[in-house]
């Protein structure tokens, strides 16, 4: 396995700029996520890793060597496609041991097998070794392409949405699976998807991409906690992130429109800022601010209930299922530790919590 | 609901003519079409073949069983006119094929004007036939045309007469037919090279895989059914051809071109006028095409099942 690191790759498609200046280094055994919605630049980053397609300016690095003048075949990466990019009229074994064939690699047959073998129970595939890959449904021949990039050693695995055209059950077990292989193995992994759920979970390091500009290199953790401007807050977490104009003033910040005000004491605020709240730092029940139930969504596990207060409606989320009905007048209240700000430009604004 | 029956009333009121009675109308020219110019002619000349008729004499059709197919079959010339053909088909659609087959892997490559380039090269296929042969005529004429020219031959001095000497007048008729629907090959490979995604060629790139692994297990399966789909129809269309080789050449030089359709025209029209044979002959080549056609699509359907 090998780190792979990014140096000021640019990338323009007649006319349209794809990647501006996108640099970051995926270490040794990690796991690195690409999240950012479509048209992002995120294909067009792995892509140009793998080779398949030239950057205009910058350098793409293996264990600190260039590897820029090199073919997608020298630079031995492995890479899932979105679409099961399968061998038509080849068997699932055929299709599996085809990367161990080359000729570049010399490898007996039984040393074939014993690798096609190991690769295919670790994605429960063994039943179908002898099968043609167009008689396969869309979670196997995925799964068949995972495989291929798995029965070799490669230095980096490139996986382009691998998930996504898959149903909600099987993307949930594939990535299940996806992360047990990838810290068994230990290997350099770069993931790209839109999905905020598979980031999170998936991730050691998150890279959220936004127009070819790559916006923020965190763990999940600190994107979720710590993003560094609107865009980014409003990539993870479901429910959406409440935002709200808000002001600081008489040593509170007041949401506009709304009763709302947050004792806050500090120093760095500007005047007009936004909030940012978590659905799950809203807590009904207790605290001194008041609205009413707008809307109530039991989803089972959770229920997301819509507060009206003033003009503006706030998400919570808690656990459960709950008693509230709709048009019921509550208390809520606000995690004042866990207070986002956003500037006039949406970048964010770091506060000393000093109370 | 109370304005619903009454409207439907209105609208049926208005309507005088139903659906069924639109759809007869509009059936009913080509049904009798059919009928006039394709069936009634099959099974009249079906019977035809077990008679001795003949379309100029005024006697009726006498039937005598299958005298016929049994004097086509005897016929050592006959069998002659079928092996003629069936090289000119295997010559002609082999050639199409690999050079067809060769033009749309070029021009699969998106180049400036290859939109224009693949239309131009499609014209052949839309002239016709006889015009086709008249015209190749002039470009194999031994002493102006350009054809012997372009080989090399500045003086018609010892240049070969293709269209006048026995074993080059086969040929020239397959290098016209190959020139004129060799297009329609590449159009079909053409649609299927298209459709075969960029991906399976990247992730074989990857994979380090060889052109030749790309092109034997990914380029041939996706084209092949239709590859398939135009030998079986230049196949049919090759044994069953008539205007080109009739411009070109009327069956000569002695024999060399009589082709089974161009002895099939010369039997019931040119003088002979013998109906009941030719209808006869035109049976037993349908029974050969029927038979050729089945042994192409068994393959395309087990190519298709892999």
């Amino acid at each position: 396995m090998a780190n792979v690191e990014l140096r000021g790759i640019s990338k323009r498609f007649r006319g349209v700029t794809a990647l501006r200046d996108v640099s970051f280094t995926v270490a040794d055994g990690e796991f690195f996520v690409l999240l950012g919605p479509t048209g992002a630049g995120k294909t067009t980053t792995l892509r140009v890793i793998a080779g398949l397609e030239k950057q205009d300016g910058g350098s793409v690095l293996f264990d600190g060597g260039a590897v820029d003048s090199r073919s997608p075949a020298e630079r031995d990466v492995a890479f899932v496609f979105q679409q099961y990019s399968l061998y038509p009229t080849m068997t699932v074994f055929d299709n599996l041991a085809f990367p161990l064939r080359s000729p570049l690699r010399k490898l007996d047959n039984t040393e074939i097998t014993r690798r096609v073998t190991e690769a295919a129970e670790k994605l429960r595939i063994g039943h179908l070794l002898q099968r043609k890959t167009e008689r396969l449904s869309g979670g196997e021949m995925q799964r068949v392409s995972i495989g291929r990039a798995i029965v070799r050693q490669p230095r980096v695995f490139l996986m382009d949405e691998p998930l996504s055209n898959l149903d909600a059950k099987l993307r949930e077990s594939l990535r299940v699976e996806l992360e047990h292989i990838q810290k068994k193995q230990q290997s350099t992994t770069l993931f790209v998807t839109h999905d905020q759920v598979e980031a999170l979970t998936l991730a050691d390091r998150i890279g959220v991409l936004r127009e070819g500009k790559l916006i923020q290199v965190a763990a999940p953790r600190d994107i979720y906690d710590k993003p560094a401007n609107l865009f980014v807050a409003q990539s993870v977490g479901t429910p959406r992130i409440n935002l709200f104009p808000s002001t600081y003033s008489d040593g509170s910040v007041r949401v506009a429109d709304s009763p709302i005000a947050l004792p806050f004491s500090q120093n760095g605020l500007p005047v007009h800022f936004t909030l940012g709240v978590r659905a799950e730092d809203v807590t009904p029940g207790q605290g001194d601010q008041r609205g009413e139930i707008a809307l109530v969504e039991p989803l089972g596990v959770e229920t997301i209930l819509h507060i009206r207060s003033g003009d503006v409606t706030l998400l919570s989320m808690v656990s459960g299922m709950t008693h509230y009905r709709l048009g019921e007048a509550i208390s809520f209240g606000i995690d004042q530790d866990r207070l986002h700000f956003f500037d006039a430009k949406g970048d964010r604004i770091d506060v000393e919590q000093g109370r | 609901m109370t304005a619903f029956p009454a409207d439907s009333t209105g609208r049926q009121g208005q309507r005088q003519i139903s659906d069924r009675a639109i759809k007869w109308i509009f059936i009913t020219p080509t049904l009798i079409l059919l009928i006039l110019l394709n069936i009634f002619p099959l099974f009249y000349s079906l019977y035809l073949s077990f008679t001795d008729f003949s379309a100029i004499t005024k006697d009726p059709p006498v039937w005598v069983g299958f005298a016929n197919f049994g004097k086509l079959l005897n016929d050592p010339q006959m069998w002659k006119y079928f092996a003629t053909t069936g090289r000119f088909a295997f010559l002609s659609v082999g050639l199409q094929t690999l050079i067809g087959f060769g033009m749309a892997l070029i021009l699969r490559e998106k180049f400036n004007g290859s939109g224009i380039v693949t239309t131009l090269i499609l014209i052949p296929m839309m002239l016709s036939p006889v015009v086709v042969g008249l015209f190749w005529k002039l470009i194999y004429n031994p002493s102006f045309g350009i054809f012997n020219y372009l080989l090399g031959y500045t003086s018609p001095v010892g240049a070969p007469d293709w269209l006048a000497t026995g074993n080059l007048a086969l040929w020239a008729v397959v290098i016209t037919d190959v020139w004129m629907w060799s297009p329609f090959v590449m159009l079909l490979c053409l649609s299927g090279l298209n459709a075969i995604p960029d991906y399976l060629y990247e992730a074989a790139a990857i994979d380090r895989a060889s052109s030749w692994f790309q092109f034997r297990r990914i380029t041939l399966p996706q084209v092949m059914p239709l590859l398939l789909i135009a030998v079986l129809f230049r196949t049919i269309e090759a044994f069953k051809s008539f205007d080109l080789v009739m411009g070109m050449t009327g069956g000569g030089p002695g024999d060399a071109t009589e082709l089974v359709a161009v002895n099939l025209y010369r039997m019931a029209f040119q003088g002979q006028w013998r109906t009941g044979q030719a209808s006869a002959l035109a049976y037993i080549v349908l029974i050969v095409i029927i038979a050729i056609s089945n042994v192409y699509i068994r393959n395309l359907n087990k190519i298709r099942e892999g």
